[in-house]
């Protein structure tokens, strides 16, 4: 692999920038490998990365339905964090924003990792309750949350003008969250399958997966796509909202609910806010990228959905809550928008599990998978290569649900 | 913004009502008799199709009716619930929990 580094730059300057390697290749696909990951999303790609670095497994194939990086990996807002509640879930981001700050040193790739904190404004008692609550209990994980009061709420945050005394929803005062951060979604992508490819692991764009196959004793045999079948003994699908999609192919029924997360973006300003800004009781969040722009997401559709795009009321809603508070946004065009296919378990919370097909893997479930592309990477490769669960995920079994053992967790998005 | 029809008011905007989430097979009579497995599954398992759904839909800043529509989980198009049977099995030919296209 060709390493990254200012002389690495200053030499393909000399040469006009004519000599790079393409950062992955793009081999023939053959019909059999060790594993199948379908899916070249984030955790796809992480999952291919820490199965080579950590297993030694490379004799893997990630198959893409589009392009690499174009999934959710390209349609999320971001957000890095880890100010989760249960025992279950909260090492586990815990080890994820671990695993990010590492990342980029680990990957020679620049994922543009901005550790810049995150500020929840808080203008209900029992959601400052909710955040108190899970302060101590992050404590507990090395995670921090720090109150802070509204006069240093509105110093951080200078543009934060409204939910004065006088407002529907006064502001009562604040949280902040150091660990978090954002990084650049393509450059995990990308940096990812960079570092798989290094190790011998192959990516196929363009190769949907159509259905799953089995053998005739149940266990997984491969997947069949357009380009022919490809046969593996254990298969991983990794592919957010269309799991039930794929599994359902092979009669495998799965708790899961597919809905459109949305997020827009505004045309790009000077650099006026430098942490991420999340506002539960309005229903909104957001952060300004390097580009000026300010990334902001709200709510789910309230119904099921396949659409990748922006639902009206919901935007109508997220923006109005918005204006609530950041009053002078209204005279900020918003460039673009879109939306991203989430799959919604029982409970809410991951599924990475093994499942009743032998040899087929799940990871799922993800809300705001994102922040959880690193450990979600690593807990799903140490499944797939001892088929024993990682200590971080036991709780995230498909198994849950038979006990009724579910993972209720506070930490979501969607819970407000 | 959809515009759903309620079998009582007729053709309003969507923002009058509230999706109830969708139609699930009827509770089984013999519950005691079933598996713990099929138990689960009528509990946490709901139709995710990309294609036609049955939805439960409640008319709150309206009449108060519940009644069930079909919606297409792609293009959001919405049409009347064509039968009663929600065992998530296809009715008649055209599949009414649909495939996958």
């Amino acid at each position: 692999m060709q390493r990254y580094s200012l002389f690495s730059l200053a030499r393909n300057a000399l040469t006009s920038h004519r000599n790079w390697q393409a950062a992955w290749r793009s081999p023939p696909l053959r019909d059999h490998y060790d594993v199948i990951i379908i899916g070249a999303g984030g955790h796809g790609l992480a999952t291919a990365y820490y199965l080579a670095k950590n297993h030694g497994i490379t004799n893997v194939a990630v198959l893409e339905r589009g392009w690499l990086g174009g999934g959710n990996i390209a349609r999320n807002t971001v957000t890095i964090r880890a100010n989760y509640l249960r025992d279950e879930s909260l090492p586990f981001f815990v080890k994820s924003v671990q695993l990010y700050e590492g990342l980029g040193r680990d990957l020679n790739y620049n994922i543009m990792f901005s550790q810049r904190s995150m500020i929840d404004v808080v203008q209900t008692y029992p959601k400052m309750r909710d955040l108190k609550r899970r302060m101590l209990a992050m404590d507990i994980y090395g995670s921090t949350y720090e109150p802070i009061s509204v006069a240093e709420l509105r110093r951080r945050i200078p543009s934060l003008t409204g939910g004065g005394p006088d407002s529907r929803l006064p502001i009562i005062g604040g949280m902040v969250h150091p660990n978090a951060g954002v990084a650049r979604h393509d450059a995990i992508a990308w940096g990812l399958a960079r570092g798989a490819d290094d190790y011998g692991v192959e990516m196929h764009q363009n190769t949907p997966v159509e259905k799953l196959l089995r053998r005739s004793d149940g266990s997984i045999a491969g997947v069949a796509t357009p380009r022919g079948d490809v046969f593996a003994d254990r298969v991983a699908v990794v592919v957010s909202g269309h799991t039930t999609t794929l599994t359902e192919t092979i009669g495998l029924r799965l708790p899961l609910r597919t809905y459109n997360l949305s997020a827009f973006v505004s045309e790009p300003v000077q650099p006026f806010i430098d942490v991420v800004v999340n506002c539960p009781d309005s229903g909104f969040y957001l952060s300004q990228s390097d580009k000026g722009e300010l990334v902001i997401g709200g709510a789910t559709d309230p119904q099921q959905s396949f659409r990748r795009g922006i639902k009206e009321s919901v935007f109508e809603e997220t923006v109005s809550g918005m204006l609530e508070l950041f009053p002078s946004f209204k005279r900020l065009k918003l460039l673009r928008q879109w939306g991203g296919s989430l799959d919604f378990a029982h409970d809410a919370s991951p599924i990475v599990s093994k499942c009743d097909v032998p040899g087929l893997y799940l990871s799922c479930g993800w809300w705001g998978g994102f922040k959880a592309v690193p450990a979600g990477g690593l807990t799903l490769a140490h499944l797939i290569a001892t088929d024993q669960p990682h200590p971080l995920i036991e709780s995230f079994s498909l198994d849950r649900f038979n006990r009724l053992d579910y993972v209720i967790e506070s930490g979501l998005t969607s819970t407000r | 913004m959809l515009i759903i029809t309620c079998p009582w008011c007729g053709a309003r905007d969507e923002s009058e009502f509230i999706c109830g989430g969708p139609e699930k097979p009827p509770r089984p009579e013999n519950a005691s008799d079933l598996s713990d497995g099929d138990w689960i599954d009528y509990l946490i398992v709901s139709p995710n199709p990309t294609g036609w759904l049955a939805e439960k839909w409640w008319h709150a800043n309206g009449c108060g009716r519940w009644f069930t529509l079909e919606r297409h989980t792609v293009t959001h198009e919405v049409r009347p619930f064509s039968g009663d049977d929600v065992s998530g099995e296809a009715v008649s030919g055209e599949g009414k929990h649909a495939s996958h296209p």
